[in-house]
């Protein structure tokens, strides 16, 4: 059992923060992308690369390593932040994100940018990746590494993605740790009136998954819940946090507007001086 | 004769791969009896997947597995594997580049009685047209257990088409397949049959008939739709000026398809493309299917004769 510690929470919470800056800062750039759904997982995402999962920089495709899947594969922008702050590539490529050329594709490709473990984009095909790593762990022999994945809540929509939930259960990937980003927000509006998948904590549960239920922007939950899934044996374990989309951006803030529109110009300035960067360093 | 299923030919030679190559592993989707890779799953259980009913779950599997160092062989029938699964396949192994074999059997009218739901005419046609991805119709169990393991050796994601019955082998152990390049099997300047599957030893059974008749064809197997063999069709256009090709698939857009392409650019001559008319199946058993499809050899002589007398 690891250690929740408080100079831990913070540290996470601190990457969070420039995670989030290196969002509004990329989207205002590239001038597209998908800023609501970037902004609601980054405190998940900054616990995973920053606290929870053994990877390596400098040996992106070493063996012995743990995998994150962003299933949601639009939130790229949070991946490409974290990726960038835990020294994959420079922090400076992060202006790239969707350019002729870029290795920042506009959905992360696992062939052009390192660290990126799966090519995603297509919704509900991520989380069946991730099911096929965790038995290809399994295969490998005892328990070393562990495999992540992060749905969003309209992708779960999708069937493919209960095809792999069943799977999981089926072949009791205790391995495998998935994040529910419930932000309740898709591009139509809520979730609720355009398809409602409610109540998803329920419906894990039922296809036999070990489901928690935390404040996806409160930093020790997370911990606390990543603890919990890996003491868990014979059944994966889903997180369910509840999120805000848009969340740091008090003008984004649950709107499903900001679902994949980017920031202009003075969008830009407005949200980094509310994430703490002044106008002179934007 | 002596007649071999494809797909018997694929069950075993996957047990023999599986010994060879520690990586290879396999998934289904609950019809492994069928597809014959029930018999991996004997000699193999831990390295074995079934997906049940779930063919896009099963491809996405796939992908996990060959993104962590496997080589998957993912297998359905033809109209599930491709169909179902298309958009998996298409952005989580073609789009993504994995090393997943997708082996489908079943493919065509041949599947019989389940009819017209279960018998893919299009496969190929929606395979070829997807980057990345290689595309194999073996025409015999021989050439069946070769590519096999040909395919395991050639990076990528690659289709493999097999069939359900029992048809004539051709070839023996000292074939030396290799993807890509097409086999001529008679040498002759009327005209050339083309055609992959099935159809090929069909073509063999046309050409004696036709050398009787004082029209001597060649006969190309040509297994890999894609990369097509561009060079020996050029080169079959220019010595025999007239082509026919043949397959258990849609008119549209299989090997027809894609040897029009090539003639037309390279060396125009006269195609007539023998296949299913763009019409679904029904069921019947296979041998009355083609019959009544017109995929014969009697329907391949006459339409060789046709051709020739356009010259």
């Amino acid at each position: 059992m690891r250690e929740i510690t408080e100079s831990k929470i913070q540290a996470v919470e601190a990457r969070a923060a420039a995670l989030r800056r290196h969002i509004i800062s990329m989207l205002g750039e590239a001038g597209s992308g998908h800023t609501g759904g970037s902004l609601s997982s980054a405190d998940i995402v900054a616990c995973l690369y920053f606290w929870e999962m053994k990877v390596d920089p400098e040996q992106p495709r070493k063996p012995d390593r743990d995998r994150f899947v962003l299933s949601k594969g639009h939130a790229a922008p949070v991946l490409y932040a974290a990726l960038a702050e835990k020294g994959f590539f420079p922090v400076s490529e992060l202006n790239s994100l969707r350019k002729l050329g870029s290795r920042l594709q506009g959905h992360p490709d696992m062939n052009k940018l390192p660290g990126v473990e799966a090519s995603t984009g297509s919704l509900g095909q991520g989380i069946s990746w991730a099911v096929g790593m965790a038995l290809a762990e399994k295969m490998n022999g005892p328990d070393r590494n562990r495999i992540y994945a992060l749905l969003g809540d309209g992708e779960i929509e999708e069937g493919i993605v209960w095809e792999a939930l069943m799977a999981a259960a089926h072949y009791k990937l205790d391995n495998l740790t998935v994040f529910l980003d419930h932000n309740r927000l898709q591009i139509d509006g809520l979730i609720a009136e355009v398809m409602s998948p409610e109540p998803v904590a329920d419906k894990f549960r039922a296809f036999g998954w070990e489901t928690l239920a935390i404040d996806g922007h409160d930093v020790s939950q997370i911990m606390q819940a990543l603890e919990l899934a890996r003491s868990t044996t014979g059944r994966p374990t889903a997180i369910i946090a509840d999120t805000v989309k848009g969340k740091g951006c008090s003008f984004m803030e649950n709107k499903a507007e900001w679902h994949g529109t980017a920031p202009n110009r003075e969008q830009t300035i407005q949200a980094l001086e509310e994430l703490g960067v002044s106008s002179q360093r934007a | 004769m002596e007649k071999q299923a494809t797909r018997d030919a694929y069950g075993k030679a996957l047990v023999e791969l599986g010994r060879k190559y520690s990586d290879v592993v396999v998934l289904d989707a609950d019809l492994s009896k069928s597809t014959k890779t029930a018999d991996f799953a004997k000699v193999f259980p831990d390295r074995f997947i079934n997906a049940g009913i779930a063919e896009q779950n099963m491809m996405g599997m796939a992908a996990g597995l060959a993104a962590s160092g496997k080589v998957p062989y993912a297998s359905s029938f033809a109209i599930f594997a491709t169909g179902r699964a298309f958009e998996i396949v298409r952005n989580s192994l073609a789009y993504a580049n994995l090393n997943v074999k997708i082996c489908a059997t079943h493919a065509g009218l041949t599947v019989g009685e389940d009819g017209g739901s279960h018998q893919s005419v299009e496969d190929l046609a929606i395979m070829r047209c997807i980057p990345n991805i290689t595309v194999v119709a073996p025409a015999d169990g021989a050439s069946t257990r070769q590519a096999v393991e040909a395919i395991y050796h050639h990076p990528g994601p690659v289709y493999l088409r097999l069939g359900r019955p029992a048809v004539p082998v051709i070839y023996d152990e000292s074939l030396n397949f290799r993807i890509g390049r097409g086999i001529v099997l008679r040498g002759g300047k009327d005209a050339t049959l083309i055609g992959c599957g099935i159809m090929v030893a069909k073509c063999l059974e046309a050409a004696d008939r036709l050398r009787a008749e004082g029209i001597d064809v060649s006969v190309v197997d040509m297994h890999t739709i894609k990369p097509i063999d561009r060079d020996l069709i050029a080169r079959k256009a220019h010595e025999t000026g007239a082509i026919l090709t043949v397959e258990e698939h849609s008119v549209l857009g299989g090997l027809g398809g894609a040897v029009c392409e090539v003639v037309c650019e390279q060396f125009p001559v006269p195609v007539m493309r023998m296949g299913i008319k763009d019409q679904f199946g029904q069921s019947g058993n296979p041998d009355e299917l083609l019959e009544y499809y017109g995929l014969t050899v009697d329907m391949i002589v006459a339409n060789t004769r046709i051709l020739v007398s356009k010259k």
